[in-house]
């Protein structure tokens, strides 16, 4: 197996397998999401980039779909931002 | 035949607004529209309150207007939010324009006041380094307008109004129209059709002229005013087939409206991808930071410009009970609540608080 | 200078890939896009740190591996013009110049509303078979599965592979339906192996037909569903629920393309002849696109528009007997998975029907169509665009979605911007 991604999500860092998404990653943390426009938390439901329900911010980013990006080395990830 | 003191064609924000000011006047009033309440212009629309002032007619009816939208401010539904209207020189000829806008401005009762440098870039971090400076106008406001329009429609049917959900297809040679379903109903007919006036009044030329709008998704902070550039004019008082313009606009959800676009001859609503590229590519000079956001939408929407730029409001000329409210171009959505208490009191023979001489429809001789 | 292409694909599900493959095969100049960052679409999504099954290898393999074919991973389509499509990908929007485009953009869940459903933890089935090859952490989560279709069990399979405690699967369709789906099944032997398979892996699991779940519930997210079944209801107590009614085709980009497009139930899928050509010419379409047909009717369907699009019209008729085959299955998934009508009306006044305005269904009533709602509610306007909430309106019979613009996804500013150079000759 190759060697862990490491990124940093809401600050703290995490080492995962190449390949995962960063919804996944998120969620092996266990950290929240999104809220919505009414203040109600929200997480992935489509798994597959048409809900909209997993963005979070990356990399300075607001607005970017989890589901839909691998993780990269070194990613600034940001939920509820 | 039902018979009323009033019949209004058509709910955009005008018709909407002659409506429930004819009705708390006491006016028995029907509504006739066969689409979705401000579902015309009035939906596309950007619902920058402004006071427009490159035409003194075009800023009085302006300025009048502006009064009457204090009345919305605390209201919830209307999305009413005065995040003032800032306006940037790109160039030292742009600044150049400042005193004699203030001017104009302060002849009218509007207050603004230049901004340097310095402070433009307090008021908008985001906008692109080495702009001249501006013009600030604190008490431009933005608002919803289909949501107004609807609002101004509820109120007048709590007051009695009829509403027809049907389209008028003929006014009649004495008072009263012919709507789609054949029936007839009787009264004075008040004609705020937008771009659609020439097919019920043939003789007021109206020209559709296109505008293309984007939305992105949320975004707060990133804008703060609304910010046009000084330039706006030269697009909008243009005679060019086509023409953009910067202009952005901070939605209270945090979203960012983006324009603006115009285009004569353009006649379908479809999204015209390289009119959008000039649009935003316009907007990226003053607002690099524009160019990550995500677009959510895009739309197009017609304004109606009458022969000489100035919305039709009084009595049809040779017509003893036919009245219009119709063409105001890129300005209706500010402009709506005025119109309708000046021709409101047209009908009523009150004297409206305005001049009313520089809209008669009378003007454009046929 | 923008990329043109003799055949450009849209989706690199099995259709796309199919199609990719069968044109290069005729020394077509081949474009490949997808939006995610593997080949394979729904079906042969690839898992972190395990190799897929050996079809979907060989059918990846014979499209991405063939000299002919350029594959643009993360790379969507969100505009089009006469003869070229914009797209965006990581690195900006550019135009791809095309002389003929198949459209194989697959399907999406069709997301039924019902109390609790916006919780964290309440995910679509396919939605949490797609999150858990990605990586989501399901060891020792307790999973309630429900909804309708196979693709429960594909679903449930995925999870349980994951390590999840599998509590349920909870079936809509009547067992009366589902043993006549299975007596029928001999027919098509690759769909029986296929089933007796995820039956084996499944072993243990109750699966229960004609239950519904009514409600989830829980605090700051999910623990626990209530469902509806023959003898009547049950609550369990969960830490995930994924739940999903089907497949929709994803027909937006087809629509902006002028394609004609026909009615199946509530949802639009693109109408095709037997060559897999649309209404516009030069543009096929294959796959889901062009009814919910599963993995089988993909691939044929790739390959007869792939051999069509390079001008082979003899590999596109070879194809067609097992096309028909393949799609009879289709018909028969339709039948015997009818949705129940409680499963329409599961959502009450105040649920959310808009997940991203969070507009509630009792906002909606007197409206006849979208833009109405839209204007009045802000019903669709977010950044799915109305994909989620305008299948569910459809499907519960309240007004279909509205026509497709730009951009089909939200996209950068900037993309919206590039500049449509003059092509570069394939
Ligand atoms: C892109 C764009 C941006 C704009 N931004 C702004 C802005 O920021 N600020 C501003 O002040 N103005 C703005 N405007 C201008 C403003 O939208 C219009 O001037 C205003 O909406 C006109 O309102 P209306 O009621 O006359 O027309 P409409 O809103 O078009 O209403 C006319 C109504 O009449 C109905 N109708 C038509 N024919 C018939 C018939 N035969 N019988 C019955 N009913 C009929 C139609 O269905 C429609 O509902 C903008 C316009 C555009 C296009
Ligand atoms: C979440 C989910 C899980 C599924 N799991 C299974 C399963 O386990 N077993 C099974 O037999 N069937 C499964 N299916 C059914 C699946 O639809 C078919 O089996 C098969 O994948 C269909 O093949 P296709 O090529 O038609 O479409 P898909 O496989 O859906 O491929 C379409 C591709 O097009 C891409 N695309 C769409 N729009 C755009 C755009 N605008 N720009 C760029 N790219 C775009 C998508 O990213 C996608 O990769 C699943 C479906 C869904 C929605
Ligand atoms: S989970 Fe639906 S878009 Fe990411």
């Amino acid at each position: 197996m190759s060697a862990p991604v490491r990124l940093q999500i809401n600050g703290h860092g995490v080492e995962v397998p190449p390949g995962t998404s960063v919804a996944a990653a998120i969620a092996r943390l266990g950290l929240p999401f999104r809220r919505s426009v009414q203040g109600h938390w929200r997480a992935p439901l489509c798994g597959i980039g048409v809900c909209f329900e997993c963005r979070v911010r990356i990399d300075g980013l607001a607005q970017q779909r989890a589901c839909m990006l691998p993780v990269r080395e070194g990613m600034q990830v940001w939920t509820d931002a | 035949m039902k018979s009323y003191d009033l019949i209004v064609v058509g709910a955009g924000i005008v018709g909407a607004a002659c409506a429930d000011c004819a009705s708390e006047a006491g006016l028995r009033v029907a509504l006739v529209e066969p689409g979705p309440i401000g579902g015309g212009a009035t939906a596309a629309a950007m619902g920058h309150l402004v006071a427009m002032d490159d035409d003194p007619a075009e800023l009085a009816l302006a300025r009048y207007s502006l009064g009457l939208w204090q009345a919305m401010a605390d209201l919830p539904q209307a999305e009413y939010r005065r995040c003032g209207t800032l306006w940037v020189a790109a160039s030292e000829e742009d600044r150049a324009r400042i005193p004699a806008k203030l001017a104009r401005l302060d002849a009218a009762g509007v207050a603004a006041r230049a901004v340097d440098a310095r402070e433009l870039y307090r008021l908008e971090p985001a906008l692109v380094a080495g702009l001249a400076g501006g013009l600030l106008v604190p008490a431009d406001a933005v608002v919803f307008p289909p949501a107004v329009a609807r609002h101004l429609v509820e109120r007048a049917l709590r007051r009695g109004t009829a509403f027809y959900r049907s389209g008028a297809s003929h006014i009649g040679a004495a008072a009263g129209v012919r709507l789609h379903d054949h029936s007839e109903l009787s009264g004075p007919v008040l004609v705020a059709t937008g771009c659609a006036l020439p097919q019920l009044l043939p003789g007021l030329p109206l020209r559709p002229r296109k505008g293309h709008l984007a939305i992105t998704d949320r975004y707060p902070g990133t804008v703060h005013h609304q910010v046009l550039e000084l330039g706006y004019a030269d697009s909008a008082h243009g005679e060019a087939d086509s023409s953009v313009a910067f202009n952005v606009q901070p939605r209270p959800t945090g979203q960012i409206l983006i324009g603006s676009s115009r285009e004569y001859g353009a006649t379908t609503p479809e999204v015209s991808l390289p009119m959008v590229r000039r649009m935003l590519q316009r907007a990226f000079r003053f607002m690099p930071v524009l160019r990550q956001l995500d677009a959510l939408r895009l739309w197009t929407g017609f304004r109606p410009v009458s022969a000489d730029g100035q919305p039709y409001l009084g009595r049809v000329a040779g017509r003893r009970d036919v009245w219009v409210a119709a063409g105001h171009e890129g300005l209706g959505i500010t402009t709506s609540l005025g119109s309708a208490r000046l021709v409101v009191d047209l009908v009523l023979g009150r004297r409206p608080a305005i001049d009313p001489q520089p809209y008669d429809p009378a003007r454009v001789a046929r | 200078m923008r990329d043109g292409y003799d055949v450009l694909v849209v989706g690199a599900g099995p259709a796309g890939l199919a199609a990719a493959a069968a044109a290069a095969g005729h020394g077509a100049r081949v474009g490949l896009i997808d939006a995610q960052a593997g080949a394979g679409g729904q079906v042969w999504r690839r898992e972190v740190a395990r190799t897929g099954p050996a079809l979907a290898r060989r059918g990846i393999a014979a499209a991405l591996g063939h000299p002919g074919v350029a594959w643009l991973p993360q790379t969507q389509v969100v505009g089009a013009e006469a003869g070229a499509l914009l797209v965006e990908d990581p690195q900006g929007g550019r135009w791809l110049g095309y002389r003929a485009l198949v459209l194989a953009a697959g399907a999406r869940e069709l997301l039924l509303p019902f109390p609790g459903w916006t919780l964290p933890g309440v995910t679509g089935a396919g939605g949490l078979q797609a999150l858990a090859k990605q990586g989501w952490p399901l060891r020792g989560c307790r999973v309630v599965i429900a909804g309708s279709g196979p693709l429960l069990l594909a679903a449930a399979v995925t999870a349980r592979r994951h390590g999840a405690e599998l509590l349920g699967v909870y079936e809509q369709a009547g067992g009366e339906h589902l043993r006549r789906f299975a007596r029928g099944l001999w027919r098509w032997p690759g769909k029986a192996a296929q089933a007796a398979w995820m039956r084996a892996r499944l072993a243990g699991v109750p699966y229960r037909c004609g239950s519904v779940v009514r409600r989830a519930s829980g605090e700051a997210r999910v623990q626990a569903v209530e469902v509806d079944g023959p003898h009547g209801l049950q609550r369990i107590a969960c830490d995930l629920l994924a739940v999903g009614y089907g497949l929709l085709p994803n027909v937006e980009l087809a629509r902006l393309l002028g394609c004609a497009l026909r009615q199946s139930g509530a949802h639009p899928c693109v109408d095709t002849d037997s060559r897999q050509r649309t209404s516009v010419e030069g543009i096929y379409a294959a796959g889901e696109l062009c009814g919910i047909g599963g993995r089988d009717s993909a691939r044929l369907e790739g390959a007869i528009a792939g051999h069509a699009a390079a001008g082979d019209d003899a590999g596109a008729a070879r194809l067609q007997r097992p096309r028909r085959h393949a799609r009879r299955f289709a018909e028969r998934l339709d039948r015997h998975f009818a949705l129940d009508p409680r499963v329409r009306a599961l959502a009450e006044a105040d649920t959310v029907i808009c997940r991203c305005e969070d507009v509630p269904l009792s906002a909606l009533d007197g409206h006849a169509d979208a833009r109405s709602a839209r204007l009045a509610t802000r019903c669709g306007m977010g950044a799915c665009q109305g994909r989620i909430c305008g299948g569910a309106l459809a499907e519960l019979g309240r007004f279909p979605r509205d026509g497709s613009r730009p951009p089909l996804f939200p996209a950068r500013l900037s993309t919206l911007a590039a500049d449509p150079v003059s092509f570069r000759d394939p």
